[in-house]
């Protein structure tokens, strides 16, 4: 057995004349959350059906909980929890019939007892009866969990789990992926909140079906060479627009009452802004990129060489 | 606010015209069927068959015989399309649905007319569709009195006077007393089937490929095998229920005969419910919505209705609605039901009409199959 619980070389997906994903290469260990990110359409959920043996790759290879992602789907399939982007249970079950129609597609031994636990881990156990339409996303989305985990996967392949849904319960729901993965279960997270990419051990960036970056959060940043300066003060919008003229300044994002701005020349910045950092009104300061600067700033020379 | 807007109204009208032209299959259904409605069953329906099969079993041949199936010619109505030698191979052309009619000449029946002792001649119909009898069958009477009267000439000439020269036995076979419910209540069953079993599975593929759960199907060690045939199942047993109930009422309510096998029409009933529910499968993986399935459900039910000899004669059609006709499993479950209850059909008989059904679902599980796998990938 690997310490690699996902890995897969050259992967290729087109649909019709698109090509979603192209020669994406990952490597997932066991027992880490690997955060997937990219923006929409960028090829992800394809790439995550490609490796729980829901599509069949067009080109390349790679091994999934060792098993052959071409030849071997069926056990793939038996080992891995794929919660997927929709809500996709049953609304017009009840929590319990969609649990137990889970367990015995699973062929889940003593399935009773194991969905009693799941219900009371869940905390759903007076509400049982209900249907499972009438859950509020937060509830949907732990109900969504509880599911895949009815089998006792390997490895969870989660398909943008938090989207929609409030901080709070985001927060439960990362605290149980941290213990899940305590447990030695890999988690493989596709997201776009910062946040939660910031939660992973490790992430992977892909734009365009292209993997661009990979390694831990501290690492993508220090990797990125960007360098950030921070500024407050008042009229940040017309600052903006100046700052967006100069063409070192290649990203300014307004975050609350300040302005990020970064380029990938710390020095030629510098330069460029000190006419700005001269105004006595307004407080200049050195900072991290962060996360989410890095990326953007990713997707932006993705999108060079794209078509 | 004003409470009416002419150009809130038509952006509505026009969001409204933008949707419908992307969904094509919906746009072009909405044009699409009337004109085929109109084409298929405006010519195709008819209710006054004309030309219907007729087998002749003449012992003698006579300028009289022949004079007298030359005169059933020549009403339209009747066409001789066999004369076998022996009675029993016409009834049994009658019993298979192969002729409508059997003209019965007896052997003396050239002697005993030129005695003026008016003998009768038997003519056998095959009235499990009243409808399709009953205009040939009321032209029988003005046909005995005219039909021999250049041939009952000169000293003869009084034969052929009222009253008529031979006398016409009309056997109605399989419905002797013309009763409508025979024919349709065992119909019904084959129309209600077609509408609940094509519609539940075209629906039911369809919602789970709409609402996302097929999704989470496949993800789980499910075959697509499996994932049919267990959708499929549960149809099947409802159909059966229907098809219960509606043997009950018949039965029970309606007093038609079960002159064949119980068993028989419920094994027969197993192979019409998949041919439908393969069909229905079929439509699901073409549909993209379960508007769309249902559209096509209706599609396919019309004329599963109007040209498979239901509701109108199936010999009152043209060949080409006749042979669109063949291609629908509705029309050989009438036959094989109406066959089974009302003629007795047993286990040989049912095979012409049993085939057809089992080519039928062969060629639609073979496309539905590769059109379903072609939804996964």
């Amino acid at each position: 057995m690997t310490g690699l619980a996902i890995e897969v070389r050259g992967l290729a997906k087109s649909f019709g004349p698109k090509q979603v994903v192209k020669g994406l290469d990952l490597s997932v260990r066991r027992g880490e959350i690997f955060g997937f990110l990219g923006p929409n359409g960028s090829g992800k959920t394809t790439s995550i059906r490609m490796i729980c043996g829901l599509l069949t790759p067009d080109a390349g290879s790679g091994q999934c909980l060792g098993y052959d992602l071409r030849s071997q789907s069926a056990q793939i399939k038996r080992e891995v929890g794929y919660m997927t982007q929709r809500f996709s249970f049953y609304e017009d079950l009840s929590i319990r019939e969609n649990l137990e129609f889970v367990a015995s597609v699973y062929g889940v031994k003593e399935a009773r007892a194991v969905v009693d636990e799941a219900l009371r881990n869940l905390g759903l156990e007076r509400r049982q009866k209900q249907l499972a339409g009438a859950l509020s996303g937060g509830w949907k989305q732990r109900m969504a969990l509880a599911a895949c985990l009815l089998h006792n996967p390997q490895l969870l392949l989660l398909d943008e789990p938090t989207a929609g849904v409030d901080p709070g319960a985001r927060r439960d729901f990362w605290a149980e992926i941290h213990a899940l993965a305590a447990r030695g279960i890999t988690v493989l997270v596709s997201t776009h909140y910062m946040d939660e990419a910031e939660r992973c051990h490790r992430l992977a960036y892909i734009a365009a079906g292209q993997l661009l970056a990979q390694g831990t959060p501290l690492e993508l940043v220090a990797n990125s060479r960007l360098a950030t300066w921070t500024v407050g003060g008042g009229d940040l919008q017309v600052l903006q627009r100046e700052l967006l003229a100069l063409p070192q300044a290649e990203q300014v994002v307004p975050f609350g009452n300040q302005l990020h701005v970064s380029g990938s020349d710390a020095a030629a910045l510098e330069q460029a802004l000190q006419p700005w950092m001269n105004d006595p009104r307004r407080q200049w300061r050195r900072d991290e990129p962060r996360l989410e600067d890095v990326f953007i700033h990713l997707m932006k020379h993705a999108g060079d060489n794209a078509p | 606010m004003r409470f009416w807007s002419w150009s809130r109204l038509l952006a509505m009208v026009r969001k409204e015209f933008i949707q419908m032209k992307r969904d094509r299959m919906t746009f072009a259904m909405m044009v699409g069927i009337p004109i085929i409605q109109l084409a298929l069953f405006g010519f195709a329906i008819n209710a006054d068959p004309k030309h219907l099969p007729t087998a002749v079993v003449s012992a003698e041949n006579t300028a009289y015989t022949r004079s007298l199936v030359a005169a059933l010619r020549a009403t339209d109505y009747f066409d001789v399309r066999a004369t076998p030698a022996r009675e029993e191979d016409a009834w049994q052309l009658l019993e298979r649905g192969k002729v409508q009619f059997v003209l019965a000449i007896p052997p003396d029946f050239t002697r005993r007319l030129l005695r003026g002792e008016h003998p009768p001649v038997l003519l056998e119909a095959d009235a499990s569709d009243p409808a399709a009898t009953s205009n040939a069958l009321a032209v029988l009477e003005p046909l005995a009195r005219g039909a021999l009267r250049h041939d009952l000439a000169g000293p003869l000439a009084g034969r052929g006077a009222a009253p008529p020269p031979f006398e016409w036995r009309v056997h109605r076979r399989y419905n002797p007393e013309g009763i409508t419910q025979y024919n349709i209540v065992p119909g019904l069953m084959g129309v209600i089937l077609t509408m609940t079993m094509i519609m539940m599975t075209a629906l039911g593929v369809t919602r789970e490929l709409e609402r996302g759960t097929m999704e989470n199907l496949l993800s789980m060690p499910l075959s697509a095998l499996e994932i049919m045939i267990g959708k499929i199942l549960p149809y099947v047993l409802i159909g059966y229920v229907q098809v219960l109930v509606i043997l009950a009422a018949s039965f029970w309510v309606f007093g038609v005969p079960m002159v064949g096998s119980a068993w028989l029409l419920l094994a027969c009933v197993l192979v019409f419910i998949v041919a439908n529910l393969t069909l229905g499968i079929t439509f699901s993986s073409v549909a993209r919505n379960q508007t769309q399935a249902m559209q096509m459900s209706f599609f396919f039910l019309l004329p599963s209705i109007l040209l498979s000899g239901f509701m109108f004669p199936f010999r009152g059609m043209p060949a080409w609605a006749q042979w669109i006709g063949e291609a629908l499993p509705l029309t050989h479950f009438l036959r094989l039901v109406r066959g089974i209850m009302l003629k007795g059909y047993g286990v040989t008989d049912i095979w012409p009409q049993l085939w057809p059904l089992l080519l039928f679902i062969a060629v639609v599980l073979a496309v539905g199959l590769k059109r379903f796998r072609r939804t996964l990938d």
